[in-house]
């Protein structure tokens, strides 16, 4: 908990409500703490990293924001008010957006099937209107992946950059406010990686928060404005990224020690 | 950000002209398959496999097992499988037969079309209960389904003591094809019209949408060719079934009912399948479930109604089964769980989910009928009719997975 208090404080800036809080998060699966007692919260505009090993329990804490879990223990707070979140339709409802690790694409349909799926675009006679749907991947497309030619083919036959590129548009097309990106240039060229780097700039200025899931400190070290490590379910701290040098967060990472209070979680 | 003007059509090289045309090569194999069949079996029957007579009730023996594999697809789709059907069948078709001889009376339409009525909400409702089982109590559909499979056979038993059901109403009795269960010449030419009318429409309302959405769109000639594609077959199907006259009265017999009923099954099983949300979402829970959780679809809540609408399209097939057995059998519809299934495979849907089309589906069933009618022309004994089927099932999916595994 003074791991935790200590960076919540000198993270935040006092005078704002934050974006997304989260308090106390806890969920078991059998016997298995992913996520244990953690805290952390989103500004508007802000980028915070979540980072930590494979395992560390980075990619249930956001699942239960974005409503794929039910957490066992805490809250979390939307523009300072309580959420009520127990689907993935809930969390969208709020804003939030997810790019999810497994990319949660249905291999068979087409990339405009993908980014409309669940909120499929309509003609006046009630049917699916392809094409308008088709015309929206095209255009969204364009910003993320300009080489994207693929709208119709199912993305079981894209490459993988092209198949997160039609995850990470699923997630801006709607205009989230709070987006999450769960490892979201895993699949990608160095050029397609920056193009992302670039979109998350862009999106920050707009006023957006943004959940960036990485176990690579130097993947979002230029992007993040905070830090939030986590380790074995628990969480390590939060620092202001440039407030502590990358060796530092490399040791709250291996080590679970938290470079400003000193506290160590094993 | 402006919509880019339209790409440049696709380019004439290569594989160009299957590409121009956007035809589907995997449905042109079918086709192919079948043709073949259809050539390999006049020759050796001596010019009998291709005679309208033939084809006629080739047709109508297709058409239950055809209705109800539009449903499988989408079970299997959603990678389910149905064991119930067709014990389904016996039961929905008893309960038709049994309400109208015993209790409306077969006097008067009303009666046979209340036992109708009784016989799709009873399959609709046992459908909705198998898929509760599956999708809100975790019982794999496999078992679900058979243990269906025992229950509803036994109840066709139970429900006459195993006796048989006759007669029924002879204007429910068209519903199964037979002497009288046909349009007629002119019915089916203006039905033949009103189909070539409505390709027409569709070609041009597809080109018109996906113009203004600024997607390439096919030449000329290529939609002509396509379009050309589709009218010939109904073109020549309606006059194969005005070819065979009615065998006292030399009228020309047109399209049975039960084909009628199949097509229109067809088109709206396409239509639900490929243009509705419902569809959408059942292609997307069986290409990744969890995607689907994630994306916010109810897949418990469509899990019912894919079963739902499999228990309406058993209730087709045994108010057509019925109708041309011209009575209620307990026996009724045996095996045709294992037809179904097999007409669904073979038509290209599969078994790992996600992947299938409902005129496959038919085609499938079109192709098996096929077989065993050429069989039974060739007098081969139904048990060794069987050993075929099966080695042609086997042979099929083989070829189906070879063939996806070279593309993708
Ligand atoms: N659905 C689940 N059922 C059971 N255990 C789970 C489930 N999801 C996660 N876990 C367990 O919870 C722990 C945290 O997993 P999580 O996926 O959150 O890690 P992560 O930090 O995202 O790791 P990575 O960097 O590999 O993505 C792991 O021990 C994992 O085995
Ligand atoms: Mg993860």
């Amino acid at each position: 908990m003074t791991a935790l208090a200590a960076g919540t404080a000198e993270g935040r800036r006092a005078d704002q409500t934050p974006l997304v809080e989260m308090r106390n998060i806890a969920i078991h699966f059998g016997g298995v703490r992913a996520v244990d007692d953690v805290s952390i919260d989103l500004m508007p505009g802000e980028v915070v990293a979540l980072l930590g090993h494979n395992g560390a329990g980075k990619s249930t804490l956001i699942k239960i924001l974005s409503g794929a879990y039910r957490a066992d223990m805490g809250e979390i707070y939307v523009n300072g008010e309580k959420a009520e979140i127990r689907s993935t339709r809930d969390a969208k409802r709020y804003g939030i957006e997810t790019i999810y690790q497994t990319l949660a694409l249905a291999e068979n349909i087409d990339a405009a099937g993908n980014l409309f799926l669940g909120r499929e675009l309509m003609t006046g006679w009630g049917t699916l209107d392809d094409q308008r749907m088709a015309a929206e991947t095209r255009k969204v497309m364009q910003r993320l992946n300009p080489n994207f030619r693929n709208l119709k083919t199912p993305v079981r036959s894209l490459s993988g950059g092209q198949r997160q590129s039609v995850a990470i548009a699923r997630a801006i097309y709607f205009n989230a406010r709070i987006l999450i990106m769960d490892e979201p240039t895993a699949a990608l060229g160095p050029a397609e990686t920056r193009m992302v780097a670039e979109l998350i700039q862009q999106l920050k200025a707009e006023g957006i928060g943004i959940f960036l899931i990485s176990h690579d400190i130097h993947d979002v070290y230029d992007l993040a404005d905070r830090c939030a490590v986590m380790k074995n379910g628990k969480l390590v701290g939060v620092v202001r990224t440039r407030e502590v040098s990358k060796d530092d967060i490399l040791g709250m990472i291996i080590l679970g020690k938290n470079p400003i209070t000193g506290t160590v979680v094993y | 950000m402006t919509v880019s003007s339209p790409l440049p059509a696709a380019r004439m090289s290569g594989r160009g002209l299957i590409e121009t045309l956007e035809i589907d090569t995997r449905m042109l194999a079918m086709i192919g398959a079948l043709a073949a069949i259809w050539v390999v079996f006049d020759v050796i029957t001596g010019g009998l496999f291709l005679t309208p007579r033939n084809l006629w009730n080739l047709a109508v023996q297709t058409s239950s097992v055809a209705a109800m594999a539009t449903g499988m697809v989408l079970v299997i789709v959603a990678r389910h499988i149905d064991l119930s059907v067709g014990s389904l069948l016996g039961l929905t078709g008893m309960v038709m037969a049994v309400l109208q001889s015993r209790f409306f009376g077969i006097d008067g339409d009303l009666g046979w079309v209340l036992s109708v009525l009784a016989g799709f909400v009873l399959a609709g409702a046992i459908g909705g209960i198998q898929g509760w089982w599956i999708a809100y109590r975790g019982v794999p559909a496999f078992i679900v389904t058979l243990a269906g499979l025992l229950i509803y056979r036994g109840l066709a038993w139970w429900m006459t003591s195993g006796q048989t059901v006759a007669p029924l109403n002879p204007n429910f009795e068209l519903i199964g094809g037979g002497l009288d269960g046909s349009l007629g010449a002119f019915w089916s030419w203006a039905l033949g019209v009103a189909a070539i009318l409505a390709l027409c429409a569709r070609a041009v309302f597809a080109r018109r949408r996906r113009h203004a959405y600024g997607f390439p769109v096919r030449p000329l000639w290529a939609e002509a060719a396509v379009l050309a594609a589709q009218i010939v077959p109904v073109v020549a199907f309606v006059m194969v079934m005005n070819a065979y006259p009615q065998p006292r009265t030399n009228v020309p017999m047109g399209i049975p009912v039960p084909v009628l009923i199949v097509i229109a099954v067809m088109l709206v099983m396409t239509f639900v399948a490929t243009r509705t949300r419902f569809g959408r979402y059942v292609f997307a829970i069986g290409g990744n479930p969890e995607a689907a959780e994630l994306s916010g679809i109810n897949v418990r809540r469509i899990t019912v109604w894919i079963f739902v609408v499999m228990g309406l399209l058993v209730a087709v097939g045994a108010a057509i089964a019925t109708a041309r057995l011209k009575a209620g059998l307990n026996a009724t519809g045996e095996l045709d769980e294992l037809r179904v299934i097999a007409a669904a495979v073979i038509g290209g849907t599969s078994l790992a989910g996600g992947v299938g089309t409902i005129f496959g589906a038919v085609l499938g069933a079109l192709t098996m009928q096929s077989l065993q009618s050429g069989m039974v022309l060739l007098g081969l004994p139904s048990p060794m009719q069987n050993v075929v089927i099966g080695l042609v099932l086997v042979l099929a999916v083989w070829l189906d997975q070879s063939y996806r595994r070279r593309r993708l």
